[in-house]
This record gives structure tokens, sequence and C-alpha cells, in this order.
């Protein structure tokens, strides 16, 4: 068909049209190739976070779809302190497990990534927990930190170090503790992994030039590896902080938000709320109110790429 | 892009300026930390493990039993797991689970990731860059909205509630994955296939999957493993006991709130995490190249 119309029509269209003839089949293969996934995550990715947003301004509870209040359920949540006690927690948990896993990770990176015997093998089981259910190995460490049985509280008992069995779970601070304690030892391993890969980038050559130049261990480290590591570090970080913020499992598991709400996170109050409690249009404006946090992670891992173009030489 | 990371280092190189520090230094340095990093990550598993084998009398006597140990290991704790609680089933669901989800999400990401990638559609840029920020939504933000439609599209209690929305967090991942697998074919060889008459469809099918079969593991293992691990959304979705994964199952029906049965819940913990261990240790170097490579890219 497009040889019939070649020979009748001037040279320069005919091109733009056989142009843009192929154009539109890519542009239609495009769409077939592009469907299943398309309407997998229309329907049940970016309709539900519609749905999540209105059903915030509804009193929707289960089994009863609500009817349209506005901000009431905002502004409940404003006056209610269990829910800013949850951002507190929230944030709480996020910045000291971020840190601790990002100090913890970087370190273990660097050690990996040492000349070590059996490298492949260390690698490989330090990774162990990441790949473990969370849930599994939440319950584990409930077991670890049972009020009576604790393996911690009998080892430190033994040592002499401590006199009387840790409540790890039952007193606030405690609580809080273990959970961010149980969050970085499940955390470290993607970190380190990760961070690892970048580190492999880096050339020796940068490094034998630094010692030449009478670089100590920490220059070495503070001038060559981490500009060169920024911008793995904040996309790791990240990601991080964005599965950290989220968190819900390890919470359920260990606490259920207890003692007296010390470690309720917003995802465990709204699951506590909206599900557990049938309130789904108070639930949803939790989740909602995550949003923002979430966002200005995001936008921190966006500038987090713009760097590393500039520093390949820009352009894409 | 993520194949090559571990290569990229010349293998002159390997060593490094190791040799400039001493062995002393290095045991301060690299083995001791290093070893104290192996111990805290790996204690809750042999924890779990000797916990799963321990009678209950030697589980609660501290004074006459070291806790560290087992004297007389049993396995009364598992078949109780296997015999008399619904264990074998929820293994079952997940597996049925896991395995439908992994297939959905690669069968839509392989087709989605070669028309972002090679197709070049108008608008393809913003597509590959909407898939990228579907990554960062989190199961925690979606799940009650979810509830709401799984319910009102009658799939409340059953496997496919959850086939169906696993999905939404595995293609995002699949589909970034593959994007970069696909980069890495070179384009002559499409040319090539399309001067001989092949059809994109024969192309994708012919050429470029044989060519990203390490992609595909990489990607389809990595999706098993995040549905097998997946919690808040079969925790919601389900409800009959039968209908159960086995991360919800145990939280759910092995914790009754008289007494704990520590040792067939570890049990549960041990079986349940044993099927992704194994599949993991059979493909460490996908899950390590996946893991960063979606970072990376």
């Amino acid at each position: 068909m497009a040889l019939q119309s070649a020979a009748i029509q001037p040279r320069s269209s005919n091109l733009s049209r056989i142009l843009s003839r192929w154009a539109e089949s890519r542009n239609a293969l495009g769409f077939g190739f592009m469907l299943p996934a398309a309407v997998l995550l229309l329907v049940f990715l970016t309709y539900p976070l519609g749905l999540g947003v209105w059903l915030g301004f509804t009193d929707a509870r289960i089994g009863r779809p609500g009817i349209f209040i506005g901000l009431e359920n905002y502004e409940y949540l404003w006056s209610d302190a269990v829910f800013w006690l949850s951002v507190f927690n929230t944030l709480l948990y996020t910045i000291s497990a971020s840190i601790l896993k990002f100090v913890l990770g970087l370190w273990l990176a660097l050690i990996l990534n040492q000349n070590l015997p059996f490298k492949s093998f260390f690698r490989a089981i330090v990774l162990l927990p990441w790949v473990v259910p969370t849930v599994l190995s939440a319950i584990a460490f409930w077991w670890i930190y049972d009020a009576q049985f604790s393996i911690l509280s009998w080892a430190l008992q033994q040592m002499g170090l401590i006199d009387h069995r840790i409540n790890f779970l039952g007193d606030p601070t405690n609580a809080r503790a273990s959970v961010i304690a149980a969050n970085v030892w499940r955390g470290i391993p993607f970190v380190a992994i990760t961070l690892l890969a970048g580190l492999q980038t880096i050339p020796q050559s940068l490094y034998e030039a630094a010692t030449l130049d009478g670089a100590s261990r920490w220059q070495l480290f503070r001038y060559v590896t981490l500009p060169l590591l920024t911008p793995i570090i904040a996309i790791t970080m990240t990601f991080s902080v964005l599965f950290t913020f989220t968190d819900f499992q390890l919470i359920y598991v260990l606490t259920r938000g207890g003692p007296v709400n010390a470690t309720h996170l917003m995802a465990t109050l709204s699951f506590q709320r909206g599900i557990s409690g049938g309130q789904l249009g108070e639930g949803a404006a939790i989740a909602v109110a995550m949003i923002p946090f979430l966002l200005a992670a995001i936008l921190f891992s966006y500038f987090g790429l713009q760097r590393r173009k500039w520093q390949q030489g820009g352009g894409d | 892009m993520a194949a090559i990371e571990t290569t990229n280092r010349p293998d002159t190189d390997e060593g490094g300026m190791g040799y400039l520090q001493s062995l002393p230094r290095r045991l301060v340095t690299v083995y001791l930390p290093l070893l104290v990093f192996v111990i805290v990550l790996l204690f809750p598993f042999y924890w779990m493990t000797i916990t799963a084998v321990k009678p209950n009398l030697e589980m609660t006597d501290y004074a006459n039993f070291n806790p560290f140990w087992v004297v007389h290991p049993t396995l009364e704790h598992i078949r109780y797991l296997l015999f008399e609680t619904s264990y074998p089933g929820w293994l079952l669901n997940t597996i049925i689970i896991s395995t439908a989800a992994t297939f959905l999400s690669l069968f839509a990401s392989v087709f989605a990731a070669y028309a972002i990638e090679r197709l070049r559609f108008s608008g393809a840029r913003q597509v590959g860059l909407a898939i990228f920020l579907a990554y960062l939504v989190p199961p925690s933000i979606l799940f009650i909205p979810l509830s709401v439609m799984v319910f009102n599209l009658g799939l409340y209690d059953t496997s496919f509630a959850l086939i169906l929305t696993y999905p939404t967090f595995l293609i995002p991942f699949c589909t970034w994955l593959l994007m970069g697998y696909f980069r890495s074919i070179p384009f002559e060889l499409e040319e090539c296939a399309l001067i001989d008459g092949a059809s994109r469809l024969q192309i994708l099918t012919k050429i470029v999957l044989p060519l990203s079969v390490p992609g595909l593991i990489s990607a389809g293992i990595f999706a098993f493993t995040l549905s097998w691990n997946e919690f808040i959304y079969a925790l919601t979705f389900i409800q009959s006991s039968e209908n159960k994964t086995v991360p919800v199952g145990v939280l759910t029906e092995l914790v009754r709130s008289d007494v704990y049965e520590w040792g067939a819940l570890m049990a549960g913990a041990l079986i349940g995490s044993l099927p992704v261990v194994v599949l993991y240790s059979f493909f460490v170097e996908h899950y390590v190249s996946s893991m960063t490579g979606a970072v990376k890219e």
C-alpha cells in the first residue's frame, strides 16, 4: 500500500507520509504492548490511590459506603493526640532507624569491599535477613524479646551486666528501641549490598593516586569514596526511608502499636482504625496524611538522580 | 547495567592496596567487625532453628539447660505444625499465589518494558517515569481503598484478590529491571531481524527474550520472593483460615492469647522461610543484581 501511494505522491510528502505511518504503527503497537501492565496498574494502583483520597473525605465504614463530609476526618485527626503521637513515632522510627542503617550498612559495605577470603560467601549470608519474610523473622525477634524467656536478658545476666530481666516490649522506651533494632537488623543488608555495588564501581587507580599524594585513610574515604558514592547513597537511602516510613509488618507482629501507643506508626494506626475498627474513612485519611512525607522523600531521590547525571557529564 | 558491576574493576587490581596493611591491623579493622556483623545478622536464624527442635521442657528451663544448645532435639513441633494445623494448606496457597502473581507480572512487564525501551512510542519516557513512580507507592497507603475494591468486586477472601493486587508492586519493579536488560541488547540484532521481515512480536519472542533470560530469572525470583513475603494485603483481604498465606497464617492462627506455642511458631517461621532461602541460595548473583539494579538505574 505504501509503495502504491509512493508512485503517485511527490517525493517529500511521500517520505513524511511513510514516516508518519510508521510512527503511527509504532504507537499502536506500543499501546498494545503496554495494555496488560497499564490495565493492571491503572485499576489496582492509580484508581485505589484516588479512591483512598476520596475515602478520606467520607465517613465510610466497613459494609457501608460513606457520604462526603469534607475535612471532618482531618479536623478530628488534627485534635487527636494518638494521631500526633503516631506521627512523632513514625518520624522517630524512620530517622533513627535510617541513620543507624546507613552508618552500619556503609561500614559493612566497606568491610565487604576489602580483599577477603570467601567474599561472595559472606556477601550471600549477609543478605539473608533481607530475603526471609519480615513477618517470620519478626516472630523470631518476638521470641528473642520475650519478657520471661528472652535470650538477651539471660545472656546479659550470665555476663553479670544486668541484675533483672529487661522488659523489652512492655516499657515504652524499651519497646521503641527494640522495634528500631529489629528494623535496623533487617535493613542493614539492603543498604550494605547496594552500597557495595556502588563501591565496586570506584576505580582503584583513584585510591592509588590519592595515596601517592599522601592522603590518609580518612582522607581517602572523605575525598574519594564519599563523593563518588553520594548518588548511590542518595537513592539507596531514599528507598530505605520510604520503606521504613511505611513499615507495618514489624510493628504489627511485635507490639501492635503498644504499650500505650508508644510504637504506633501511621501505617499501623491506619490499619487499626480503618480495618480493625471499621472506620474506613478515618483510616484512609491517616494513610493520605503519609503522602506529603513520601513526596518529600521522592523529591529527594529526584535530586539525587539529577546530581548523578551531572556527575557523569550531563545530558540524558 | 547490573550485570557488569561486579566485573568493573580490572582483575589486576583485585588486591587493591590491601598489601599495605599489616595482619594485626586487618584483624581489628576488618575481620573482627565482620565477625560481629555476621553473628548479629545470623543469630535470629540460629535461635529460630534451635527453638524449633527444642522440647518444651528445655525451652523454659534455663537453669538446667544451656539455652544456646539443645540436648534432646525433637521433631514434635514440626510434626504438630504439619499434621495438626492448616500449615500445609497455607504453604500451598502461598506457592500458588506467588507463582501466579509472578507470571502475571512478568508477562505484563516484558511487553511493557519492551514497548518503553525499544518501540519508543510517543510518551514512552513519561510512561517509564510513571512506572518508576508507581514503584514508590507503598502498600500501606493502598490497602484500605483496595480492600473496598476487592470487596465490591466479590474477590474478598479468595486467592484472586492477592493474585491481582500483588502485580501493583511487582510490575513496576519487573518493568524497571527488564528495561535495563533490554537496553543492553544491541539494536543491530533487531534491525537485522526487521530487514529479514520479522514482526515486532517475533523479535521479542525469538531474539530479545532468549537474550534476556538472566534478567527474566532475576525479575522472576525477586518477584516471587516479594509475593511470598507480602503481608498487609494478605492480612486485610483474606478472612478464612484455609485461604491464608504462610506469614498471615503463622501469625494469626498459631498465636493464641493464652499460651504461646513457641516451638511450633519457630518451626512455622523456619519452614516458611526455607523456600525463599533455598531459591536465594541458588540465585544469589541474580538477587544481588536485581536488588542493586533497581536502585542504580
